[in-house]
């Protein structure tokens, strides 16, 4: 096993790196990763590296300082790969995407401080779209916490609000017990990010290992399995509905429950609509799929909730921009909500059947009780509108429609790359035209809306995912905000790519000021640098497209590149995403479809 | 509506701030908040009154549950409990009027705690709305200051107590 990390960690490493390390290498990394649970007295760093290799963690996001140093030391010679970001938001972005494109655990770490004050933004959005971390950060001795000692910050309090979980270890007896349980929390139930602070005492100070630390959590308990009576009932109103419709989230994508669904749907014939962070977990070129529901999702998933008879929810939330105006959100329909977190269930609606449990557990159980019903009428329906109100824009235009380069991109990729996106218009254009067929392929900011996502989610998803081509969907303003990662893509070799989309405003703020406040563009305007210049300046690949017949030949060309790439698209400055429907109105109550249907 | 809420909670430090928190972020109004220690010395028993329908305090509940080093969270909505306030308060008491006033403190089988030339500390418990009446009482004399701790709770063990009684015999 120690040789398979070895070889494993040899593949990723930058060579340089590597041949310095080389002999280090091979002598030591096998000791430390074999060492756990043997008798020997280590210190707390040791502890901490050993248990992370005990967690089969093979890939770390962080930045060191200060207080980690010790830390640090530790992991110079541990088998683990490091990625280094350029900030430590961007690092979390990474170890974020790393768990939502592979499943497994992200792990960051960063300094105490300022270092732990950047991840925030970072938790939060994990928190949100609740993904599997584990943020690890330093802390002021123990004996100054509290005296506002240098680079010294209230870790635990700052980000209590933004984690499912954390804890300061200021005993090293705990150390090893405390970051099992992060491990533990942090992937099982409703996942979500856990944060473990560790001041540099514990760090460097000693302990005899051997003594045992089995977690000890009484307040933790997690409901899989699901109500067997609750799962008839679900079942029973499944095979009597007429015109069902499948709402899933990002839960589905968590459980891994993606071919459960497929069985699901074919077997007892249901259309499916995704949520913007479900997306993926049904192929969306089947007839089934409805694609994305909501506030810019499609015309027919949206009338379809509103006319349908039983909405069977699984792993969603039931969330603002998926509901629209809450009252007279699917009015004629009963309602199942399947999700592992009980909190989630009649938090914004009623729900008729709650099921709490593990979604791929409970839709194996519903698939075998469903039945084959043809819903022929419903069915038609449904095809009838996603004939008539297809995501749609004007072609002929000369300007570069971004919904075309988006399009253009799914074609040449055939529908196989991991996208990743900023915020805004360009992920909402992401959402709508490409046509996701797998799970973990889509990984975007949902709950929190994180501009400067998609460029370090791209380079952790290709971290996680390295034969796999990763295409982060930008914003130029999205991209402007952590666009400093481009020279961790370059250093790791990370062959990334990015699609600006630049049509120089703040996009999605430009349209909600065109529509609701009189084109008072107000500070959404900005002077953006040359992307081409800055990427290579950075080392990678730039190309900048200012013709619409140049389009897809960039596009080819990006593909060919074995380095990190960003293409900048100038795109038609005022498109609009269509349709839309106004926060707080009904999901049938959406603007743009006269647009729609003009473009047939 | 009026909901005792009793959870039991890991005794370590951060809880009552997560639960102070939560409640805080989520929009909860929080009544009264007691923290104390149990018979087991790792857990603490946290007693809060929350106001809100039954689906605001369905989602306290559940959020409550949700919290890692929350162990159990009972409301006691429709049950039968004993509930109980503690309050310290010094009221002005001149001589001409300390009759009275010790009267009064009589009714509410309050006690006093502490004496002095003008002023009489008195403790009372009880039900909050016994505590209210005495206040109310209390308010002509003049009162000086009051410190409250809010409410604690536990549901009647009557049923139990039958049981065990019947068992005997």
């Amino acid at each position: 096993m120690g040789i398979a990390v070895i070889l494993v960690w040899y593949k990723w490493s930058p060579v340089n790196v590597y041949q310095e390390r080389k002999k280090k290498m091979s002598s030591k990394s096998r000791s430390s990763a074999g060492s756990a649970g043997k008798s020997s007295v280590k210190t707390g760093a040791q502890i901490i590296v050993d248990t992370l290799i005990e967690q089969g963690v093979d890939t770390m996001f962080g930045y060191t300082g200060g207080v980690v140093l010790p830390l640090f030391d530790k992991l110079y010679d541990a088998p683990i790969r490091f990625i280094v970001p350029r900030h430590e938001q961007g690092g979390c972005h990474m170890a974020d995407a790393y768990a939502r494109a592979s499943g497994k655990i992200g792990v960051i770490v960063a300094t105490s401080g300022p270092g732990a004050c950047n991840l925030v933004t970072g938790l939060a959005t994990a928190m949100m779209d609740s993904v599997p971390m584990v943020a690890l950060t330093g802390q002021v001795r123990t004996e100054l916490i509290g005296n506002d000692a240098f680079q010294e910050a209230d870790t635990t309090g700052i980000t209590r609000p933004v984690t499912k979980y954390n804890s300061i270890v200021k005993d090293i007896k705990d150390l090893a017990r405390t970051i099992r349980e992060a491990f533990y929390i942090a992937s099982t139930g409703r996942p979500g990010p856990v944060l473990v602070d560790l001041p540099v005492d514990v760090a460097v100070a000693k302990y005899n290992s051997r003594v045992s630390s089995e977690m000890k959590l009484p307040g933790y308990r997690i409901l899989a399995k699901g109500h067997a009576k609750q799962v008839s009932t679900a079942a029973k109103a499944i095979n009597k509905s007429k015109r069902p419709v499948l709402y899933v989230g990002g839960g589905v994508v968590a459980a891994n429950a993606g071919r459960e669904l497929r069985a699901l749907a074919e077997k007892a014939h249901l259309p499916v609509t995704m949520t913007l962070l479900g997306l993926g977990s049904y192929d969306q070129r089947k007839p089934e799929s409805l694609d994305m529901l909501g506030m810019h999702g499609s015309a027919y998933a949206n009338y379809a909730v509103q006319e349908c008879d039983l909405l069977i929810a699984i792993g969603a939330r039931f969330d603002d921009r998926v509901t629209g105006k809450i009252e007279t959100f699917a009015p004629h329909a009963k309602t199942i909500h399947i999700d592992i977190d009980p909190s989630s269930i009649s938090k914004n609606v009623r729900v008729d059947i709650p099921v709490v449990g593990d979604a791929k557990v409970i839709i194996g159980e519903l698939t075998k009780q469903a039945e084959y019903q043809e819903r022929k009428e419903w069915f038609k329906k449904i095809a009838d509108w996603k004939k008539k109100f297809a995501f749609r824009y004007d072609q002929n235009s000369s300007a570069i429609k971004p919904q075309y380069v988006v399009e253009e991109i799914c074609r040449q990729t055939e529908n196989k790359a991991i996208i990743t996106t900023g915020v805004g218009q360009n992920q909402m254009w992401a959402a709508q035209f490409y046509k996701f067929v797998r799970p973990r392929q889509f990984i975007s900011s949902g709950g929190l809306g994180t501009m400067g996502f998609g460029l370090p989610a791209a380079i952790g998803a290709q971290v996680a995912r390295p034969d796999d081509l990763v295409i982060d969907i930008d914003g130029e303003h999205s991209f402007n905000m952590t666009m400093t990662e481009l020279a961790t893509a370059v250093e790791h070799n990370l062959p990334i790519k990015v699609c600006i989309l630049n049509n120089g405003y703040m996009g999605m703020v430009r349209q909600w000021q065109e529509l609701f406040y009189g084109k008072r563009y107000s500070k959404s305007y900005l002077k953006n640098p040359d992307y081409e210049a800055i990427a290579k300046a950075m080392g990678a690949v730039g190309m900048t497209v200012e013709s619409k017949a140049d389009v897809s030949g960039a596009i080819k060309q990006m593909l060919k590149e074995k380095k990190p790439c960003v293409v900048d698209f100038r795109v038609e400055p005022e498109e609009n995403v269509w349709p839309m429907v106004p926060a707080g109105k009904s999901l049938s109550e959406m603007d743009g479809l006269e647009i729609l249907e003009r473009l047939i | 509506m009026k909901h005792i809420i009793s959870a039991l909670v890991e005794n370590k430090p951060g809880v009552l701030a997560h639960v102070a928190g939560m409640f805080a972020a989520r929009g909860f109004n929080i009544d009264s908040l007691v923290v104390g220690r149990t018979e087991d010395p790792d857990l603490s028993r946290m007693t809060i009154v929350v106001i809100g329908d039954d689906r605001v305090v369905e989602q306290v509940r559940k959020q409550l549950a949700k919290i890692v080093p929350v162990v159990k969270v009972q409301d006691f909505v429709g049950q039968p409990v004993v509930a109980r306030d503690l309050m310290l308060m010094v009221i002005s008491a001149p001589p001409e009027k300390r009759t009275e006033i010790l009267s009064l403190i009589e009714v509410f089988r309050a006690k006093v705690v502490d004496i002095g030339q003008k002023f009489i500390m008195v403790e009372v418990s009880g039900p909050e709305g016994k505590i209210e009446a005495f206040i109310n009482v209390c308010k002509p004399y003049g009162i000086k200051s009051v410190a409250r701790t809010g409410t604690i709770a536990m549901p009647r063990q009557t049923k139990l107590d039958t049981r065990t009684e019947k068992n005997n015999n």
